[in-house]
């Protein structure tokens, strides 16, 4: 059974419109009109027990609204939603005792106090066993570097410490499916590739299965094999990272080192970069093979690489592709 | 029954810890307070005195006794403002409490039972130096004192449970300050914190009746001050049973639509 099985979700938010104006504001005391937004458009995935999942997307692709869905925040106006076999929106505590949801903008430790504090109010809260809080906080403390960071109160704490001991109160009751909304907004590189190696550390230990959305690259490439890829609020691609530029990266490069090349190989294809004696050309993904070919054919080759644009830009060709649904 | 025992006094804990945290502050708030009874008292003192000592039954040491205990059942029955939902939605506090794998009502209601705790604590100075001032006729028996401890947090249960039904109202729309302020003026009127009720039109003192404002208020002020029979204290620790279970059971038809309509907005 799957750790999470959606099915035609749809979300719609109806917000309401008016005309600019004065004449405008006293009309809508009388009536007032609204506009249904589509936020989530009947999308469909499964994600099994223990995989790392990263959920891409522009700002408003309907990424967090599908996450506070799956976290029982929302309520769907259509669709199946099953978490852990729990129906999210019913909000039973057996299921709420076994996810968590860290958004990378929001505070959950009370800001006055030392995070142990909160730590201990998360004990009571999820009603965990005195030894097996004590073994995960020891456990995070010490993965995360918290030593000298638990005692202090949160206030007092940057936002990169603040980030780290937020996540692990959100872990202490060992959660099973872990939504990560933009979990390193705002941290420096340090920062984040701590996060990181928490998060797959964590899942590797437990077998948690992880949700990510981040608008770090580095963060999906290094935690997650697969990838959901939404825009507009419609599931654009579902599949492995590599395929992901395989399905939108209409073209490749090729670097080729070679003896004395001529000054104009435009012949050949577009050349993106040159120094000295190696040259990068872009070419279309069916023309690839033929100008590999080529190259190796006409000139005395020592190097030839070829490679997918870098899953950044692949990412960013398909946000800049317009939806036909939105107005 | 333990788990929730252990839950209520781990937000009691955090309560305590953040106010402490705040102490001063605290103080000088609680200070702040009782300029409000204090001028309420020197009116109806004066009042009093000029009607030949007494106002509605109400001697000068009458009303000090009512305005000194009233500082302690206004500082016991502040809970959860309204007003305070808009800033839950719109700073994502509420989002927080909804993935808790508990109804948020628990949470206030064992921060603010918690607080009640250091108010308790921190009050008693202020009631020995308004006693130093007002010479209050006050002479509860043990039992009066029993029956106001349970009358005193009864009172926070209804003014609890009421404004947390009130706030609810934020879940469809943040604009409801209206609604709150309409709220709070009819509360000051009919709940014995501006006046005793008895010192009110009759048509006023029906209206209260109906309502839930004077259990909150003048009621345990009355319990302490000996101003109620046996049997009508315990008649009144009843209608604050009955306005709590009524406010609870607003809070639950209210949450439960509500929060199908959140939107989760602010993160």
């Amino acid at each position: 059974m799957p750790a999470i099985h959606v099915d035609g979700l749809t979300k719609l938010y109806r917000v309401p419109v008016r005309q600019a104006g004065l004449r405008a504001s006293v009309r809508s005391l009388v009536k007032r009109r609204f506009r249904d937004v589509v936020a989530v458009d009947d999308i469909s995935f499964d994600i099994e027990p223990g995989e790392v999942v990263g959920f891409l997307g522009p700002n408003g692709a309907g990424k967090t609204t599908t996450l506070k869905m799956l976290s029982g925040l929302l309520h769907p106006d259509a669709g199946v939603v099953e978490v852990l076999g729990h129906t999210p929106s019913h909000r039973r505590r057996e299921f709420l005792s076994r996810i968590t949801l860290v958004m990378g903008n929001r505070n959950q430790l009370s800001w006055d106090l030392p995070a142990l504090d909160s730590f201990e109010l998360n004990k009571s809260i999820y009603r965990l066993e005195p030894e097996s809080f004590v073994e995960a906080r020891d456990e995070y403390v010490e993965l995360l570097g918290l030593e000298t960071l638990v005692d202090k109160p949160v206030r007092n704490l940057s936002l990169g410490e603040r980030m780290k001991v937020e996540i692990a109160g959100a872990l202490l009751h060992r959660p099973d499916v872990l939504f990560l909304d933009e979990p390193t907004i705002g941290l420096d590189v340090t920062a984040q590739r701590k996060l990181r190696e928490f998060v797959a550390e964590y899942s590797r230990r437990y077998g948690a299965t992880v949700m990510l959305t981040s608008h770090y690259m580095a963060d999906v490439v290094a935690l997650a094999k697969r990838v959901i890829v939404i825009h507009h609020g419609r599931l654009l691609y579902d599949g492995g990272l590599g395929g992901l530029a395989a399905r939108f990266a209409s073209s490749k490069k090729i670097t080729v080192t070679m003896a004395a090349p001529p000054a104009d190989l435009s012949p050949y294809g577009p050349v993106i970069a040159r120094e000295t004696d190696k040259v990068t050309f872009e070419v279309s993904r069916a023309e690839t093979s033929g100008l590999a070919a080529r190259l190796l054919r006409d000139f005395e080759v020592s190097d030839l690489t070829i490679e997918d644009p870098p899953i950044e830009d692949v990412i960013e060709r398909v946000f800049e592709e317009p939806g036909d649904d939105w107005a | 029954m333990i788990a929730y025992t252990r839950m209520y006094a781990g937000w009691a804990r955090v309560a305590i810890l953040e106010q402490f945290q705040y102490r001063v502050a605290n103080y000088f708030y609680m200070i702040g307070m009782v300029a409000e009874p204090v001028i309420y008292l020197v009116v109806w003192s004066t009042v009093a005195e000029q009607r030949g000592g007494a106002v509605g039954g109400f001697t000068a040491g009458d009303l000090a006794a009512y305005y000194i205990v009233w500082t302690l059942v206004r500082n016991m029955n502040i809970v959860l403002t309204p007003y305070a939902w808009e800033q839950r939605i719109k700073e994502g506090e509420l989002v927080t409490d909804l993935l808790r794998p508990v109804h948020p009502v628990h949470r206030d209601l064992a921060y603010f039972g918690g607080w009640k705790l250091v108010v308790i604590v921190m009050w008693l100075p202020i009631a020995a130096v308004l006693t130093w001032i007002f010479r209050p006729s006050l002479d509860p028996s043990a039992a009066e004192i029993g029956l106001f401890a349970v009358a005193l947090w009864g009172g926070f249960f209804v003014r609890f449970f009421a404004l947390w039904a009130l706030g609810l109202v934020t879940l469809w729309t943040t604009r409801v300050s209206a609604l709150f302020e309409l709220y709070f003026t009819a509360e000051l009127l009919l709940s014995g914190r501006l006046v005793p009720l008895s010192l009110m039109p009759t048509w006023v003192q029906t209206l209260a009746d109906f309502l839930p404002f004077q259990w909150a208020f003048q009621f345990p002020i009355e319990t302490l001050i000996g101003r109620r029979s046996t049997a009508e204290i315990w008649l009144g620790i009843g209608m604050q049973a009955l306005w709590t279970c009524v406010a609870i059971g607003v809070t639950a038809v209210l949450w439960r639509r509500g929060t199908r309509r959140f939107a989760a907005v602010g993160g």
